[in-house]
């Protein structure tokens, strides 16, 4: 029998010759990871454990980016925790606010992701890297406190789920729409406990921003870990890190072998996938796009760990460039790293998207989880390109979130409801 | 250990955002963040817990966010343990690294409704639902959780290995 790219992986990383879904293994890990809002916990677990010492400054990456620049006094006092843990334990891969960014798009971003490595972070949307054909996962706190000690971390080799995406995708239709398609097919747990193997010829299409967004939502089916196997496209993005990363130096491809075992193939024929948004209160709460044209809105927020790399902002700005936000719409954009802004500065997307009334942000997941940067009111209505829409995510608990691409998002900002590119007369087009 | 309580039933996809929503995660402290534990999903459920109440729910309980504040909101509200179809993975690991308690066993959560007096014992891995007379095996917990719950929790395990790893 043979193995999934997710079991490969895992055998490596336990130091052994294979596992199979179900074995309980001791993975050594690449790169653990932790934000303002798990971290403070972690050092709290750490110290009362009695432990001195990280098993390696250069394998641990803290990243103050939730509730940063810090929005209160209590979250400065958090923030300023991590700070000092950074210093005294001399962490190399601590990022201040001004070389800060999303933690999910920082950090492949700046190479400290290879393919083939073991990552897990405290912060669910860790699955995101297994765009890059690594295993990465998110736990809790004292999980990532066990790790930072240990440097191994337990887990049970997951089931994998093989999604297989045929056909290419239509008009304006993204790597979000794909997965959004997806969760609402398979339901928030449709993955629990398993890997979910994104595949076929869909996404071999897809840019690896887009194979970030759809990794990065493999949490919202309940998934433990999203993966994309290799290509070219994965070599030119490695190849494009800074020179003597972890990306450029450290790779070790693997492949799921033919044979390989799955819980399920499910596959989806990518033509067919609308236009697609997960309506309030669940990511898999999906419908068409064009369907939800009655859906007045508040606010759009552009940007986060799902959709704020540089491809999304240039989708975004494709679509209001020349135009104006509608008056009863607050757009916000928050993008991922310092370096999407200077990307975004020097092609101009960011004077396309400030001349069209875009508020810009500095890089923060902010009001994705309604820490602040865009937080809502009773009774009002976003459109976003995060993650979830749970009640209470981006504010008051009254409040609506409506899941999108940020083409859709962006074409609702110019509408002030919800609304396609082509209801705002952008014609045919799109990524590919 | 043997836990005698009052239901709390909500349904399935309860999320950490609702649990312990972001607003109130600038702090770490246990009693802090029980004032506002559940507070997005109920209302009442602050001024109407009582020390030792249990929490029902069906599938996917603590989806979402990996936040640990979640279960160690739970545990400081003076729920003594959570019932539930299925739990998230992330709140599942979280639950058990905390110390909160958690039972799979769906028969139980489907059947038990709001304001019922539940028993459940740990050790024989049963619940008995007092107000409908009816009793359940729950899931046994994987032998290695189970492992890691007799070494008294996640960091206690480590710390053994590290000593093992000096000495050899």
């Amino acid at each position: 029998m043979g193995s999934t790219i997710t079991e490969k992986i895992l055998a490596r990383a336990a130091g052994r010759d294979e596992v199979h879904a179900g074995d309980i293994i001791e993975a050594k890990v690449d790169l653990a990871l932790a934000n303002d809002i798990t971290a403070p916990l972690a050092i709290a677990e750490f110290e009362k454990a009695g432990f001195t010492k990280v098993f390696d400054p250069a394998r641990i990456a803290l990243v103050p980016d939730h509730f940063t620049p810090n929005k209160d006094i209590k979250a400065a006092g958090q923030a300023k925790k991590m700070r000092e843990f950074a210093r005294r334990h001399e962490i190399v891969n601590y990022f201040e606010v001004g070389r800060v960014g999303i933690e999910h798009v920082l950090l492949p971003d700046t190479g400290m992701v290879a393919p083939g490595d073991l990552v897990v972070g405290a912060d669910s949307h860790t699955c995101t890297y297994g765009a890059v054909a690594a295993f990465s996962t998110g736990m809790g706190s004292t999980d990532f406190a066990a790790a930072m000690a240990w440097g191994h971390v337990w887990l049970r080799v997951p089931e994998s789920i093989r999604f297989v995406y045929s056909g290419r995708p239509g008009a304006w239709v993204t790597g979000k729409d794909l997965i959004l398609h997806t969760i609402g097919l398979i339901g928030v747990d449709g993955a629990l406990y398993q890997a979910m193997e994104f595949s076929g010829e869909a996404i071999r299409t897809l840019s690896m921003d887009e194979r970030f967004t759809m990794c990065n939502m493999a949490i919202e089916a309940g998934g433990k870990n999203g993966i994309v196997g290799f290509d070219e496209k994965t070599t030119q993005y490695l190849q494009a890190r800074p020179e003597g990363s972890r990306a450029r130096t450290a790779g070790r491809v693997f492949a799921s072998d033919d044979d390989a075992e799955y819980a399920r193939v499910l596959e989806i024929d990518a033509s067919a996938v609308p236009l697609t948004v997960s309506k309030p209160h669940l990511p898999s709460n999906a419908a068409a796009a064009a369907d939800l044209a009655d859906v007045t809105i508040d606010q759009v927020v552009i940007g986060s760990c799902t959709n704020g790399r540089i491809a999304d902002l240039r989708q975004a700005a494709a679509i209001l460039r020349g135009k104006k936000v509608h008056a009863n719409v607050r757009a916000i954009i928050l993008p991922g790293t310092q370096q999407v802004c200077l990307d975004a500065i020097a092609d101009g997307t960011m004077q396309a998207l400030i001349e069209a009334g875009c508020a810009f942000s500095t890089p923060t997941c902010g009001a994705c989880l309604g820490g602040h940067m865009g937080v809502l009111a009773e009774g009002e209505r976003a459109v976003a390109t995060t993650n979830r829409n749970f009640v209470g995510r981006m504010g008051h608990p009254g409040a609506e979130v409506y899941l999108a691409s940020p083409y859709v998002a962006a074409a609702s900002a110019l509408a002030g409801h919800i609304a396609t590119p082509e209801d705002v007369g952008a014609g045919k087009g799109g990524p590919r | 250990m043997i836990f005698e309580g009052t239901v709390h039933k909500y349904g399935r996809d309860v999320d950490t955002d609702v649990i312990i929503p972001a607003r109130y995660l600038t702090t770490n402290d246990p009693a802090e963040l029980a004032k506002h534990c559940m507070e997005d999903i109920d209302a009442e459920f602050v001024s109407t817990v009582q020390p030792g109440d249990i929490i029902v729910a069906h599938e996917n309980f603590g989806c979402g966010s990996s936040r640990e504040h979640a279960p160690v909101a739970i545990k400081a509200s003076g729920i003594s343990v959570v019932i539930a179809s299925s739990f998230a993975r992330i709140f599942y690991r979280n639950a058990i690294n905390t110390g909160l308690p958690i039972v799979v066993c769906p028969a139980a959560a489907s059947e038990a409704q709001a304001g019922d007096r539940l028993r459940v014992d740990l050790g024989a891995g049963t619940v008995e639902n007092l107000t409908q007379s009816k009793e359940y095996d729950a899931e046994a917990f994987p032998p290695f959780m189970q492992e890691l719950i007799d070494r008294g929790g996640l960091l206690k395990y480590v710390k053994a290995q590290l000593v093992e790893r000096s000495r050899s």
